[in-house]
């Protein structure tokens, strides 16, 4: 288990400077001002790349589309990537410790370990609020959506994106701030509303936005923006406001279960009715809902990874779901019920309406069960789904769901005598499976 | 007439679909622009499919569409880079006082002269290379030459949006004016000089390309500063695009470099002649070559000494290079800046008004930067052993433009007579056999993934595809 920790990893964005023309056209675009350069050099700074890849098309020459797995307690700093004159080579040894750690972290969550529920939650788009330094890329080997499709359902709507960015960020205020956890529950699980006044911030379900904590962090700087996927639908927390709303959790330990305080986590968890709060984005464009109502839609999170759940769920509610005749298919983890966001109106929704299936790990008296054995045990249902081509599948939660998750994806495709490999190829190149994990 | 389907054909942020005014000037406009494109653009090119980026929208998503396309299909969009609605005017007379999104009267007369200025250069530019296509190094250079050329068409459509969107019916007649007037014609030529030369050939496109598209760059800039908001969003969006012209350029003239160095640290040699005799082109021609585009660019930046820039600056209609990043007053009165000028038969430095110097502040950061990048051609030198270098001649030489214009300087920055200028002026500027020698090189090269013998080929493919790759297909 300690091996994953050993090799704690980072896949750093990196500019090659030989063959960089410095047009500054990537520091013009990126959205969080992570990108700055001297009279030699344009560099990415690991510290504030959030990895949305605004920079990666409109840069003319190639030379921005560059990774390498780094430590993430040691990437390479701005002030020596500003001397380079290449780029360093890949380090073998650390991309091969990566992958045995990447393979350790999959099987231990399959052996049903501690790790898919004990880790810090806090950060249902992808940034780890705890984390030292660095993006949200802890896995050495993807970038974002590499595992699944980087293209949206062909009957999304048109997301729009980066409307506001550090420079000129959104100001939204607070209309309210709820518990969403059991109150004798450890983790503090939170609804928290806000509301843009008279400032258009449209978004669509499983887009996200970012959140500018207030101050300087302890080395003086500005503190960069962290991500949280919005849980609302498109036409609001309360359908006709402007307004939406965010499933935060504070973090009070790192992965590794240190003491911790989450600089944006906490700040938001003890944010007032009427406090403003500076907003960013909105982000993505490929983790989207179809607006065909026939489309059946599996969802399959933990934790805080439930609120896009939550925002296409509403979004079909609101529509009066089933008379298109698309399903809705939720497979929600958690350590136990009372950790469970949202768990009273969560299952005061008529069965008909969407088929719930809850996984708790840490009940008392009851065995450990995973979002994955929830799957296993209605295969038969999940195959026909997966095997349907009006199925649309995503995940959200602790990457270290994900290898149990595509398992039981791939059992379920075996069981329609469907190879999970070419099966995985059509629904990634239909935007039809997407992850979000962190 | 044909009507136009707006939102497929042309991809805005505009709102043309609902601007019944605009729709109307370019239901005119429109199909002389494609007449103009197959009469004047790249030659024996409408019926390709050329791998091409199209830019559908301002968000960095919208940038990157690679497709096939047959260039007079291709979706020449107008595009605005996103509204600050708090945005104010930073320099000036006006500072302070929020940004126009109408043109004020009184400035009417000189912000059409500046954008049918800059209008003018995007169709000369694709005029001046129209035969370039015929001998290609490379497929790769091919399609890079196309979508070249294709930004600079949408360059001009964004100049035409300004004309007639703001300027009414003078706007729509210097609109038509840009498709009339010809590169290189004595009777009805281009504004500016350097856009009525030819572009003879591959190397004088790539020397072009990085620095006369980077005088584009920095009069984009300038622009962008600009009180007038709907041009400051306007050449903000284009400066993407001059991006990758200028990436043409600095990686076409690095690739020359290569396979330049290879030849010589093959052979052995410095000499020149057993350069050529390989096949590559030699360094002292590629530093004429050098020479010549960087003299003929920075003339474009307009005399040392303008009381025309002094005013566009005071009325706030275009600004300096990073504007916004300056630590001064932005108003400049009193303000002074060093300009060259002849005393007693020398180059001498003197302070004049910054207000009135400013096309000479705008070339010296143009300068800086061609440097940079003439430094990083270095590299391509010294990662081969070559001890060799490029550089960039004296600011004074080979000027047409400017109170340096009736001086002849060396490129080291002697005053010299006009004896001494042609007597070794061969040395200095390209000469009639070195465009020849460069010209006999110029064989055509399509087969996918081979390049000409003088060029290398590049790191990487375009987007990412393999150098192989079918840029163009003849059908």
């Amino acid at each position: 288990m300690n091996t994953a920790a050993l090799v704690d990893v980072l896949k750093q964005h990196l500019i090659d400077p030989e063959i960089c023309i410095r047009c500054n056209t990537c520091e013009e675009t990126c959205p969080v001002d992570a990108i700055t350069h001297d009279s030699r050099n344009y560099v990415v700074d690991a510290a504030k790349c959030n990895a949305c890849l605004a920079c990666i098309g409109p840069c003319p020459t190639g030379a921005i589309d560059n990774w390498r797995v780094v430590r993430r307690d040691d990437p390479h700093a701005v002030v020596a990537q500003l001397t380079w004159d290449m780029l360093p080579v890949e380090d073998d040894a650390l991309m091969r410790a990566a992958m045995l750690a990447r393979h350790v972290a999959a099987g231990n969550v399959a052996a049903g370990n501690d790790a898919a529920s004990c880790a810090d939650a806090a950060t249902p788009a992808g940034m780890a609020a705890a984390a030292p330094r660095g993006g949200p890329l802890a896995d050495p080997l993807a970038i974002p959506g590499a595992s699944g499709a980087v293209i949206p359902p062909a009957s999304a709507a048109h997301p729009q994106v980066n409307l506001f960015s550090m420079r000129a960020p959104a100001t939204a205020i607070v209309a309210g701030n709820f518990r969403v956890t059991d109150d004798c529950a450890d983790s503090d699980t939170r609804h928290i509303v806000i509301d843009f006044g008279a400032v258009p911030f449209p978004v669509l379900e499983g887009q996200s936005i970012g959140i500018v904590p207030p101050g300087l962090d302890r080395e003086g700087r500005p503190h960069f923006a962290r991500q949280y996927s919005v849980a609302s639908p498109r036409d609001g927390e309360r359908p006709g406001y402007n307004n939406l709303s965010l499933t935060v959790k504070r973090v009070t330990a790192d992965h590794d279960g240190h003491a911790v305080r989450g600089a944006c986590s906490n700040y938001l968890c003890d944010l007032a009715k009427g406090d403003a709060v500076q907003v960013i984005g909105p982000f993505g464009n490929s983790f989207l809902m179809p607006d065909d109502p026939a489309a059946h839609l599996v969802m399959i999170c933990t934790g805080t990874g439930s609120a896009p759940m939550r925002a296409m769920t509403e979004r079909r509610r609101r529509l009066a779901n089933g008379q298109g005749g698309g399903s809705l298919t939720l497979f929600f983890g958690a350590r136990s019920q009372g950790e469970l966001p949202y768990f009273g109106p969560l299952t005061s929704l008529p069965r008909a309406f969407i088929d719930i299936n809850l996984a708790f790990s840490r009940m008392p008296g009851e065995a450990r069960h995973y979002v994955q054995d929830r799957m296993r045990e209605r295969m038969s249902g999940l195959a026909r789904l997966v095997a349907d081509a009006h199925t649309h599948i995503y995940v959200c939660g602790l990457r270290a769901m994900e290898a149990g998750v595509i398992e039981a994806l791939a059992d379920a495709a075996q069981a329609n005598g469907d190879d999970w490999e070419a099966r995985w190829r059509v629904l990634k190149a239909e935007g039809r499976l997407h992850f979000e994990t962190y | 007439m044909t009507t136009i389907d707006y939102a497929e054909r042309i991809p805005n942020n505009v709102n043309l679909a609902s601007d019944k005014a605009l729709q109307r000037a370019l239901e005119q406009w429109q199909p002389d622009f494609l007449s103009w494109w197959k009469e004047m653009g790249p030659e024996g090119s409408q019926a390709l499919d050329v791998y091409l980026r199209t830019a559908v929208s301002v968000e960095p998503s919208g940038w990157a569409n690679f497709d096939y396309v047959k260039m007079p299909d291709y979706r020449w969009g107008i595009f605005l880079a996103p509204r600050d609605e708090a945005r104010t005017v930073h320099f000036g007379e006006h500072i302070g006082e929020p940004a126009w999104q109408e043109v004020p009267g009184e400035h009417r007369a000189n912000l059409r002269r500046i954008i049918v200025t800059q209008g003018d250069t995007e169709p000369a530019s694709i005029e001046q290379q129209r035969h370039l296509g015929l001998t290609c190094p490379s497929l790769y250079d091919l399609r890079n030459l196309f979508q070249v050329n294709v930004e600079e068409g949408r360059h001009l459509w964004a100049m035409v949006y300004l004309l007639h969107r703001h300027f009414g019916r003078d706007g729509r007649e210097e609109a038509a004016a840009l498709l009339q007037r010809r590169s290189g014609d004595t009777d009805n030529p281009r504004i500016l000089g350097a856009f009525n030369e030819r572009t003879p050939d591959w190397l004088a496109f790539f020397m072009f390309t990085y620095f006369t598209d980077r005088d584009g760059k920095f009069q984009l800039c300038a622009l962008a500063e600009s009180a007038f908001d709907p041009l400051a969003r306007t050449t903000r969006f284009m400066l993407t695009e001059e991006a990758h012209h200028m990436f043409v350029g600095e990686s076409g003239v690095a690739r020359t470099l290569q396979r330049t160095a290879e030849v010589m640290r093959a052979l052995s040699t410095e000499d020149p002649k057993a350069v050529r005799a390989a096949g590559a082109i030699d360094l002292p021609t590629l530093q004429r070559y050098l020479n010549f585009h960087y003299s003929v660019t920075i003339d474009l930046f307009g005399a040392d000494q303008s009381s025309n820039a002094a005013t566009f600056y005071s009325a706030g209609l275009k600004g300096r290079f990073d504007e916004g990043k300056r630590n001064d007053d932005h108003r400049l009165e009193g303000a002074t800046y060093a300009i060259i000028d002849i005393a007693g038969g020398a180059l001498v430095e003197r302070q004049a008004p910054m207000l009135n110097a400013l096309n000479e502040v705008l070339r010296d950061d143009f300068i800086r930067d061609s440097v940079a990048g003439i430094g990083r051609w270095n590299k391509v030198l010294d990662k081969n052993g070559i001890a060799q270098r490029l550089v960039v001649p004296h600011k004074a030489f080979n000027r047409r433009i400017g109170s340096l214009a009736g001086v002849r300087v060396s490129p080291d920055g002697q005053v010299v007579s006009e004896a001494q200028w042609q007597a070794s002026v061969a040395g200095w500027l390209p000469s009639a056999e070195d465009r020849a020698f460069v010209a006999s090189l110029m064989g055509r090269v399509v087969e996918p993934g081979k390049f000409a013998g003088w060029i290398a080929p590049p790191p990487i493919g375009v987007n990412k595809q393999p150098l192989a790759f079918e840029y163009v297909r003849f059908g």
